[in-house]
């Protein structure tokens, strides 16, 4: 028993019970917290965590239980009630509208709706003052579009900060900042803790955890399994009651590289400026850097969806003519793409039209007419290799979750025997053991002898698997690091667009 | 040379401005759905609509401005249909604002025939008249221009200023914009998006019936069937026009009505003589398409407009 149980209590979660249809949510949660506490809220896709947080906050309406916060039960389902409870919350998309000033989406519902004024001159001031306090510097009066993600959340911060909440939730907050930048959330964070506030935050990744949380609550498919003071725990405990099970996270080999399957020399193309780059067989190469900042064009460029505008294109030691995503996939290139739900698959369309989408022209059609069974035949192969969990061949795919849609996608990908993959944020929204599967097939295709680009935003995925890692800023890239040779804050540094002066 | 002595003329300016206070009652009206993220197709009806309801109740016996109200409150009940289906119901609102375009008018001629059944030219009503402001209207063309319109006109440039003041100036306008740029935003303030969006949406249609009543109550003084002519389609793009601003809105609808003017006076020069009329019946429009091909290059679309918003759905 520490002090922290003297401490008033803030907030207090009784019984929660949310149910979506057959699926339980949210089983009998119950959790407090003290004020000046950080609490983690630590678990796997689709653990319960954001449910539960949105409960809270009055976006759901929990089916049992009851949300106290300072001593006062909340009406469920009144997001209204919370904010003037105190409650503040800054959710994983943020809630913000990009052609209005950051003033204009600070103020939104924080004056009531009869006023005749909304007193921008004050209403800046206190935004100012709160900046400073808080170290959260923004310009109240810059447009949101034209924010960086980093300045968004900083504005969804003061959002919360503007209307005197007592109770911070953040839904991952980390998941779109350079490590430099979540260290200043951090440093904001830890102030605001100083200032009084409790935090709530959601997260997966254990190193931050330990960092900030003082306490850990740990939810595994809706149930709260655990609860811990990070001072009495390790990052192997949390990881193992997040899974129920050991983790044993793979080790990757590092390897050296063949012939270079895929050159780029000073490539110009929208969104890219002038990189040069080599994917070599038998290698995987990484790509870091905060999203926005040319690897979606990289990747457009590479499955042939843009041409270059200037510099050379080798593909497998041919030089590209004309560039497009046909004479890609004809020149043996993979793409595992960066939003499975909106390019990677047709939500309406069943198993098997998706497994098919890229060679049924050629495999699986006979004189202009499709050849089903074949390509039935070639699902179920695919879904008994790639142990995709799922009804049957026939179901459609919107049905599936998350990590059995890159299973199948993967197997879309790798049964074609490519000798290029690019994987675009493969394991964006998997949970532990799919983001091992698909980590683990990623590796024998290199051992294959294929060229692997792994485009991603978590610095610690590209480390554990790369035998190259490039950084990406604002369409450059950087040269070639041999895994090991650079540290996070090295690699944030060129994340965050220093260094490619002197390389220029 | 005529074209100078018509754009010199303080009556070529009066009738723009006369021309121009219709289009800036229903620009206004759509200006505001769009601001909230609901495109509100059924403007057209909703101005016959309005012209019609205000021009009955004022024969009926109502003063002229229980005739406006009478149009404002149709406007508001056509704009509640459209609210309700668009809106919760989140269905497309093309499919809903035409639908509610044909139905307004069908029923416009329905009810017409209803209370006027034996009559074969609609009755005259004593419609607004011209209220000269002293010593404002003194002043040489802009006087007569702008200062010597009808009540209605003048209420017309009062709500630009009123509107403009609502949407940027408090809470209320700034969860309006916000329903049309990010009704996440709004929702995860607590604020009710069905509500804010209903809201703009009836009362920029209770304007939209307005501008029709203007022209049975003030520009005229009876009611035509084909009177409201396509203006309620020319509201949609003055907003585009407008960039979704209030002021600029009311700068398309004057530089619209303009042309219009003028090409009714061209007609009667030596070019009349020349080019048959229908070229001169073009040119507001194609000048407009003009305009609109250049002003509406850096124009901000309100980021939701088109987009139902269901809570709870990501």
């Amino acid at each position: 028993m520490t002090a922290k149980d003297q401490a008033e209590v803030v907030l207090r979660l009784s019984n929660i019970t949310k149910r979506f249809g057959s699926l339980t949510a949210n089983d009998a949660v119950s959790f407090d917290l003290a004020r000046g506490e950080v609490i983690a809220l630590l678990g796997e896709n689709g653990a319960g965590k954001t449910t539960l947080m949105n409960i809270l906050f009055g976006q759901y309406t929990a089916d049992e239980g009851s949300v106290e916060v300072l001593g006062r039960a909340l009406p469920p389902g009144n997001p209204r009630a919370a904010l003037d409870a105190g409650v503040g919350m800054v959710h994983q998309h943020f809630t913000l509208a990009g052609n209005l000033t950051v003033w204009e989406n600070i103020v939104l519902g924080a004056q009531g709706l009869g006023g005749l004024s909304l007193r921008a001159g004050a209403v800046r001031a206190r935004i100012r003052a709160l900046s400073e306090r808080f170290h959260l510097r923004v310009d109240p009066d810059a447009k949101v579009g034209k924010l960086t993600v980093g300045e968004r959340q900083r504005v969804e911060i003061l959002k919360a900060l503007y209307r005197d909440a007592r109770i911070l939730i953040l839904d991952e907050p980390t998941a779109v900042l350079t490590p430099q930048e979540a260290d200043a959330l951090f440093g904001t964070l830890r102030e605001a803790v100083a200032a009084g506030l409790s935090l709530v935050f959601i997260s997966h990744k254990l190193h931050e955890v330990m960092a900030l949380a003082d306490r850990v609550v740990v939810l595994r498919h809706g149930k709260l399994v655990a609860e811990r003071a990070v001072t009495d725990t390790s990052r192997e405990e949390l990881a193992a009651l997040m899974v129920g099970a050991e983790v044993t996270t793979p080790e990757f080999q590092m390897h050296a590289g063949g012939a270079p399957l895929l050159s780029l020399h000073a490539v110009h193309a929208p969104g890219l400026n002038g990189v040069t780059l080599d994917l070599c067989a038998g290698q995987i190469t990484g790509l870091a850097g905060v999203s926005g900042n040319g690897q979606g064009a990289l990747s457009d460029l590479i499955s042939g969806l843009i041409s270059p505008t200037s510099g050379e294109m080798t593909v497998t030691g041919q030089p590209v003519q004309t560039w497009s995503p046909r004479t890609a996939i004809g020149r043996g290139i993979a793409r595992i793409p960066e939003d499975r739900h909106k390019t990677g698959t047709i939500a309406d369309f069943d198993l098997t039209e998706n497994a098919i989408l890229e060679t049924y022209a050629t495999e699986f059609s006979r004189g202009g007419w499709m050849d089903w069974g074949r390509a039935r035949a070639h699902t179920e192969a695919l879904i008994a290799t790639y142990d995709v969990r799922c009804p049957g061949p026939d179901t459609r795919i919107r049905l599936l979750s998350g990590g059995n849609m890159q299973k199948l996608i993967l197997g879309r990908v790798l049964e074609t025997g490519p000798m290029i993959i690019l994987a675009n944020q493969p394991v964006r929204g998997l949970d532990i053991g799919a983001v091992n599967y698909v980590h683990r097939r990623l590796d024998e295709a290199r051992l294959g002898g294929a060229a692997v680009l792994l485009i991603s935003e978590d610095l610690d995925e590209i480390m554990r698997l790369s035998d190259v890692i490039h950084v990406m800023s604002e369409g450059r890239l950087s040269p070639g690091f041999a895994r090991g040779t650079k540290t996070p804050a090295e690699l944030g540094q060129w994340m965050a667009g220093d260094g490619f002066d002197a390389v220029a | 040379m005529d074209i100078l002595d018509i754009l010199l003329s303080a009556s070529f300016w009066a009738a723009a401005i006369r021309i121009a206070s219709p289009l800036i009652f229903a620009t206004i009206g759509e200006l505001i759905c769009e601001r909230a993220g609901v495109l509100n197709l059924g403007i057209e009806g909703i101005m016959v609509a309005g012209a019609f309801a205000g021009w009955i109740a004022v024969w009926a016996g109502l003063p002229l401005w229980g005739g406006v109200a009478v149009a404002m409150l149709t406007g508001m009940a056509l704009g509640f249909v459209h609210a309700v289906l668009s809106v919760p119901f989140g269905l497309s609102q093309h499919v809903v604002g035409v639908g509610l375009t044909l139905l307004a008018t069908a029923l416009t001629f329905y009810t017409y025939r209803v209370v006027l059944p034996e009559v074969s030219s609609p009755p005259k009503i004593e419609a607004f008249q011209a209220l000269p402001i002293p010593l404002l209207s003194d002043i040489p063309i802009l006087g007569p221009a702008l200062f010597a319109q009808t009540p209605l006109t003048y209420a017309a440039f009062i709500l630009v200023a009123l509107v403009a003041w609502v949407l940027y100036r408090t809470p209320l306008g700034l969860a309006v914009r916000a329903a049309g740029e990010s009704p996440a935003a709004v929702a995860a303030q607590g604020l009710s998006v069905t509500v804010i969006r209903m809201g703009a949406v009836m009362v920029g249609s209770g304007f939209m019936a307005v501008g029709g009543a203007f022209l049975t109550l003030s520009a005229f003084d009876s009611f035509f069937f084909e009177m409201v002519n396509g203006r309620g389609w020319i509201c949609i793009a003055l907003v585009v026009f407008g960039a979704w601003k209030p002021g600029k809105a009311l700068l398309g609808a004057v530089l619209f009505a303009a042309f219009d003017a003028f090409q009714i006076r061209l007609q009667q020069t030596g070019v009349g003589q020349v080019l048959p009329y229908q070229v001169f019946l073009m040119m507001p429009y194609i000048l407009s398409i003009l305009a609109l091909v250049i002003m509406s290059r850096r124009a901000e679309v309100p980021a939701a407009l088109m987009v139902p918003f269901n809570k709870g759905e990501r």
